[in-house]
């Protein structure tokens, strides 16, 4: 058993989601037989490998330049507050977080 | 070919440039479609009437003055519902976007609708395109109209079913591994994976950043090329965006095939496939040959090593980006004490069970005492990928593999296995990893009428060549093998 209950339990913790009682269990069995089976990739030797952490090397930029960092019109934030569950203009409410 | 799939982009423009229909009636039509098909095939999420008739209506004027038609000029078309579109519901699938409206349009489909294209509606699609089924939207799952108790595939499965049921002339899907290929092949439509980076990505809800692409969908290879060549192209808005020009494709699919070495590689023969399927793929690749393509046996082999590769890469991408889903901005917010519990309450109510799982092993794979053994395992065995790839290559101009082991199979026959569902994705996700493109094309169906798909894999960039040999196919016939 790679997988225990209260890895599930940290794990989910860690991913701020939060589970039902079966779905802890269903998790655990799934996750458990997944992670044996991606275990196959411990049979080849990486040791020399670089790991493919780009796909295109700076695609967009063969010198590896970004492009230039100038400020632009974005006059989006009366849209972007009207999708919030909740707002108070120009800013998101959520629960309080510090307290005095 | 069906009736229902009897539009194509030159028959659209055709008729609006003789006078035979307006683009108005043209919307029309396709709306009345989506309304007596759509109940069926839950294939279309939302539409988007008022912005498709203004469009329909600027078509309209352009052909009264009688100017110059923009190349989709008046082509009806659905996007699916993880690309941003500026005022139209898009969900991912997901109840925790149930109601979220964009305020921008993804490049894509601006792209698409600056050169005339009509924009419908949304599609359906498994929830944040995680799914090989389509049955894990929560807007309930797709039919294949093919056969409408099978799936259609996904996660573009309301994409491709809705181009094969004749809802729209052309689509956007997203390909992650798989994702537009194999609801392609389902539904016996042409499908395409561009290059990473081939398509701007700005404004496509990311699953997996390094994975993601958006392609084409369309009942032809010609078409599907049209619509490539349209959204195609660097974009400052997505630094993973190519500089890299394309070419031509419609001078360049016309050019002969003769002398192509296609490679086939044995990795993707083995146990496992269908014997119908197999049976199709090797009578599409004789066809290859007789009209001039030579076969040449390759060997790949860390192929066996893609699926888990992919599940490691793609989960602990999406980990990462889903962590945005908070109920802080947008979408469905669970009310709590504190802002810890509210988004843990958020995430676990507003997410279903396949995103929940792919979290959860993405979060697993990225945590501490773990990301050796697990991400930096896999990225080093997707440099192993690629460089099969980049080895086959050199021997070989393309290479031809099934698209899916199977065909379109029953509602519900692998929702209980995750595992299995994801074992089917094997042909698919090792192009996906290499970042190389690939076409699914219809390649006959099987006794019980089900669609096969043989995929087309290119270089990096090469897409002319892979709608080249896709077109050469279908022009031989290939699609009805």
């Amino acid at each position: 058993m790679k997988i225990s209950r209260d890895d599930v339990l940290y794990v989910a913790e860690l991913a701020n989601l939060e589970l039902n009682e079966s779905e802890v269990e269903t998790f655990r069995g799934q996750l458990d037989a997944i992670l044996t089976y991606i275990d196959k990739l411990k049979q080849l030797d990486v040791s020399d490998v670089e790991p493919m952490a780009q796909v295109l090397q700076s695609a967009a930029s063969p010198d590896g330049a970004l492009r230039e960092d100038v400020v632009r019109k974005c006059d989006v934030a009366d849209a972007i507050l009207e999708q919030a569950p909740e707002a108070k203009k120009p800013y998101f409410r959520v629960p309080k977080v510090i307290e005095r | 070919m069906s009736a229902a799939n009897a539009w194509t982009v030159p028959a659209v423009r055709e008729a609006l440039e003789a006078k035979k229909l307006s683009a108005r009636e043209l919307t029309a039509e396709f709306y009345s479609r989506i309304e007596r098909k759509n109940p069926e095939l839950n294939a279309v999420l939302a539409l988007s009437p008022e912005r498709a008739y203004a469009q329909a209506d600027r078509i309209d004027k352009l052909r009264a003055r009688n100017e110059k038609l923009p190349p989709l000029a008046g082509v009806p078309v659905a996007i699916k519902d993880v690309i941003s579109t500026r005022g139209i519901r898009t969900t991912c699938g997901s109840r925790i976007l149930e109601n979220y409206v964009p305020p921008y349009d993804a490049t894509a489909v601006e792209k698409l609708e600056s050169a005339g294209a009509v924009i419908l509606g949304k599609t359906n699609c498994d929830e944040f395109a995680m799914g090989s089924s389509n049955e894990n939207s929560a807007y309930g799952p797709v039919r294949n109209p093919v056969a409408t108790d099978r799936v259609p595939g996904g996660s573009s499965g309301g994409s491709a079913a809705a181009v094969a049921a004749g809802l729209a002339v052309a689509a956007l899907g997203t390909d992650t591994g798989g994702s537009i290929r194999q609801p392609g092949a389902f539904c016996g439509i042409p499908a395409m994976m561009p290059t990473y980076g081939r398509v701007s990505r700005y404004g496509l809800i990311a699953f997996a950043s390094s994975l993601d692409r958006i392609g084409p969908f369309a009942t032809t290879v010609r078409d599907a090329a049209a619509v490539l060549s349209v959204i195609e192209g660097h974009d400052t808005n997505d630094s993973t965006s190519a500089a890299v020009p394309a070419s031509d494709y419609f001078e360049e699919m016309e050019k002969p095939i003769r002398g192509m070495r296609i490679g086939i590689p044995v990795e993707y023969f083995g146990e496992g496939m269908d014997p119908e399927v197999r049976a199709k793929i090797e009578a599409g690749i004789e066809l290859m040959k007789q009209i001039g393509c030579q076969p040449v046996e390759l060997r790949m082999p860390h192929t066996e090593y893609a699926i888990a590769t992919y599940y490691i890469v793609a989960t602990a991408e999406a980990s990462s980006n889903l962590a945005r889903f908070d109920g802080v901005r947008y979408g469905l917010r669970v009310h709590a004490g504190s802002l810890r519990e509210m988004y843990k309450k958020t995430r676990g109510r507003g997410f279903g069970a396949e995103v929940k799982r792919r979290i959860m092993l993405g979060t697993y794979a990225l945590s501490s005492g773990y990301y050796d053994a697990y991400y930096l395992r896999a990225q080093k065995v997707r440099t192993l990928i690629a460089r099969d790839f980049i080895l086959a290559f050199e021997k070989v101009d393309a290479i031809v593999t099934p698209t899916s082991p199977t065909t379109a199979f029953r509602l519900g026959e692998r929702t209980m296995n995750p595992l299995a569902m994801y074992l089917a994705d094997i042909y698919t996700v090792t192009g996906s990893l290499a970042g190389i493109p690939g076409i699914s094309v219809p390649c006959g169906t099987t006794s019980d009428g089900l669609p096969v798909g043989l995929q087309i894999f290119g270089p990096r960039f090469a897409e002319s060549r892979v709608l080249q040999l896709a077109h050469a196919f279908e022009k031989a016939n290939g699609f009805l093998i």
